[in-house]
């Protein structure tokens, strides 16, 4: 028996008159008007709501193994589904680091026994983050795992030596580096952007010049081994232009920015709550501004949440001794709605690209962020616009609460998440 | 008032009640045999101080003492990460414990504010309470890191007063490791608040980014600017900042910045020489302008005392009164 999936009035990228989508076997088999299922078909009524494809998050902490006081692939596959994600990239700063075949595996198991999202382990570029000797890259993208995406996220790969080796092997595997750009000599003991409200608090200041100098000597070693670079969390005005230069002279290069560096800034943390601490830090509204325009223009290629869950030992201390990191899944569309699209900076077909087809594209998937179309697979998020809602840490999925939005009221709301014809969250709560 | 966390908070009516509750309660135990005032009679005073220190310590201890309140020292080391309680389980404790007031010193920026934070909201909620009726846990912020140390800021005005007869319209001077100063920041905001005209003179190494924003200027070289002052406060610059390539060496900057005698006879003749000690003499601050007529450094001392004294009144009977 087939499985029938029969989407009612739903606008495609919120475009046009709406259209009803009939799913078969986890494809599209008919888009159009007043379409019908056969009589076992579930329905579900889009009502004129925003249907787009699947998000698709290359930054996500799932903390497990090893950190299962803040988030597992359980909770944290929960927090994507209902935050409109069907895949996400769970990057490789976990206990034991994720630096080898067997943990990539691990974690691309876990992720699948709970079916709510595409789990893809991000592999780590050196063995235990040291940032020292390469890890085997070859060995983990040819595991089940296929990992095609490395990163030493929470740590920069700061030898140059070692960057440019890690960038020339992955060309072979079809791989990207994913660099946390940061160089630590010029942020040791850093705790906020410096500027003039870390000047006043008296908190240590994490320099622009620390990200921007690492990406542009990245860029460069990009270059000379035609390899593909990928930079997290963009955060300082200066890195765009940096950016900007090395995609003009053909660099192979994309970045991501947060949905946080889209909205906040350091002005939050005049009260000394870690729940604003994080890492790169908020920067200023000329940062924010600079991020939207990078975004809107291309400069940025994708929004990545950097999901970071804390449990509340971790965060809810002293500034200095707090973790960095902050929740994301299932609050970055509506920031990214609240920073972009109400500001007509970009709009669905926008949102499209910037959270699911690009992100698709440079994690080298296949089935995701794919058009909405006949023969696609059926793997969508259905947003309700008009829809508001404000943020509660304890009603969120994730295991932990650190959320910044807390008490915040932000626009659309995720309706319904789709993957491959299966509905994995519907109406704020989760497929069993 | 129900914390000091930060000079920020004070306007400059509520800091000059302050300064002049610290003036009558210097009066009131003037010529007295028994320096005990009955004000805070069964009150409790906690320090707890993360970082070592002698003399805030003794002076939050002595004007606790002096107003007839119960001072307990609690000996904390090291941060609280790792090593036992966290800080947020100690502001609760002590809050439950009944504590009428925390005087904390901490090496985090931030951290009384946090204190003030979790003791409030564990009485919110209940979930620790408060000891009886209306009763409350007032914060007092003895130095939080490289942020603030409001105390020591209002004895420097009280003392800048005394000497000047007035602070606004004053000219004063801070010089030194700005950048790691939690005194130069409460001096800069409070002396600001006061109508007072802040320069600042230091290494740029050792002044933050973003001090443009702050209500005062950046000043020239020493020998320009001592001419014009009516206050000089000297700050302290510690050993290890010779390491962070912040400087070349200590012989280097006693040269450009210390305040040596040829450089104190600079000054007009009614001016001030401050230092919140401790003092590297030699360094920032030759011995014989630390211990010349014009050097305030005791008196700055003393008067910690009486401002302390009017702070845990203004916290602890405030309301009452």
């Amino acid at each position: 028996m087939t499985a029938e999936l029969l989407i009612r009035s739903a606008r495609p990228y919120g475009e046009g008159e709406p259209v009803d989508v009939l799913v078969r076997d986890g494809v599209v088999a008919e888009i159009g008007p007043g379409l019908a299922g056969s009589a076992s078909v579930e329905t579900l009524d889009a009502d004129g709501l925003v249907l787009l494809p699947g998000l698709v998050d290359l930054h996500t902490h799932l903390r497990e193994p090893g950190g299962e006081e803040s988030e597992t692939v359980a909770t944290g596959s929960a927090a994507a589904a209902l935050g409109g994600y069907t895949a996400v990239f769970a990057m490789p700063n976990t206990d034991p680091v994720a630096d080898s075949a067997v943990v990539v595996e691990h974690v691309r198991r876990l992720g699948e026994e709970v079916g709510l999202v595409d789990v893809h382990p991000v592999g780590a570029v050196t063995v235990g983050l040291a940032g020292v000797r390469m890890a085997e890259l070859g060995t983990m993208a040819a595991s089940r795992a296929r990992v095609r995406v490395f990163s030493d996220d929470g740590r920069c790969v700061h030898d140059p030596v070692v960057m440019r080796r890690a960038l020339e092997y992955a060309s072979s595997l079809d791989a990207v580096i994913a660099q946390h750009a940061e160089d630590h000599r010029l942020t040791a003991g850093a705790q906020a952007h410096e500027g003039v409200v870390a000047a006043q608090l008296g908190l240590a200041g994490w320099p622009a010049a620390a990200e921007e100098t690492i990406v542009a000597r990245d860029c460069a070693l990009a270059r000379e081994a035609g390899s593909r670079l990928h930079v997290c969390h963009v955060s300082s005005a200066h890195t765009i232009a940096v950016l900007r230069a090395a995609k003009a002279a053909g660099v192979r290069v994309t970045a991501e920015v947060t949905p946080h560096h889209l909205l906040l800034t350091d002005a939050a943390l005049r009260d000394y709550d870690p729940v604003h601490k994080v890492n790169p830090p908020l920067r200023t509204g000329d940062d924010t501004a600079a991020m939207r325009a990078a975004l809107a223009e291309g400069v940025i290629d994708v929004v990545a949440t950097d999901h970071a869950p804390h449990a509340a030992q971790y965060k809810d201390t002293e500034w200095a001794a707090a973790r960095p990191g902050m929740l994301g899944l299932q609050t970055a569309l509506s920031v990214v709605v609240a920073a972009c699209v109400e500001t007509a900076m970009l709009d669905w077909r926008g949102v499209a690209r910037v959270m699911s087809e690009r992100p698709a594209e440079i994690g080298g998937l296949a089935d995701q962020g794919r058009p909405i179309a006949v023969g696609e697979p059926a793997t969508f998020c259905l947003v309700d616009p008009d829809g508001i809602w404000t943020v509660h840490g304890a009603a969120l999925a994730s295991r932990s609460t650190n959320t910044p939005y807390e008490g915040m009221r932000l626009p659309a709301t995720v309706t319904a998440t789709v993957l491959r014809g299966r509905i994995t969250a519907r109406d704020g709560k989760v497929a069993n | 008032m129900r914390h000091l966390l930060s000079v920020t908070d004070l306007d400059a009516a509520s800091a000059i009640g302050l300064l002049d509750t610290a003036d009558r309660l210097k009066q009131a135990l003037l010529g007295r045999e028994v320096r005990k005032l009955p004000t805070l009679r069964g009150r409790t005073v906690v320090t707890m101080f993360y970082e070592n220190s002698t003399r805030t310590r003794v002076s939050f201890e002595v004007a606790g003492k002096w107003m007839s309140a119960d001072t307990i020292n609690v000996a904390a080391s090291g941060s609280s990460v790792g090593k036992g309680e966290s800080l947020r389980d100690t502001a609760a404790t002590l809050a439950a414990i009944g504590a009428d007031c925390i005087v904390v010193r901490h090496p985090a920026s931030g951290a009384a504010h946090r204190m003030a934070h979790w003791a409030e909201r564990d009485a919110a909620t209940g979930a620790v309470g408060p000891t009886g009726p209306g009763s409350s846990t007032s914060v007092v912020n003895a130095g939080d890191g490289t942020h603030e140390h409001p105390t020591q800021a209002l004895l420097d005005a009280a003392t800048v007063r005394d000497r000047l007869g007035g602070i606004a319209g004053r000219r004063i001077g801070i010089v030194g490791d700005v950048l790691h100063s939690r005194v130069a920041r409460s001096n800069v905001f409070l002396l600001a608040t006061l109508g007072a005209e802040v320069v600042l003179v230091a290494p740029p190494t050792l002044l933050p980014v973003g001090v443009a924003a702050w209500p005062c200027r950046v000043g020239d070289a020493l020998e320009d600017e001592l001419p014009g002052l009516d206050a000089v406060m000297m700050l302290r610059v510690q050993a290890e900042r010779m390491h962070g390539a912040f400087l070349p060496s200590a012989r280097e900057y006693a040269v450009r910045y210390g305040l040596s005698e040829r450089r104190a006879a600079l000054l007009p003749d009614h001016a001030v020489v401050l230092h919140p000690g401790p003092m590297v003499r030699g360094m920032e601050i030759a011995p014989a302008v630390a211990d010349a007529a014009s050097s305030a450094v005791l008196a700055q001392v003393q008067n910690g005392v009486h401002v302390r004294m009017a702070v845990l009144y203004h916290l602890l009977a405030g309301a009452a009164a």
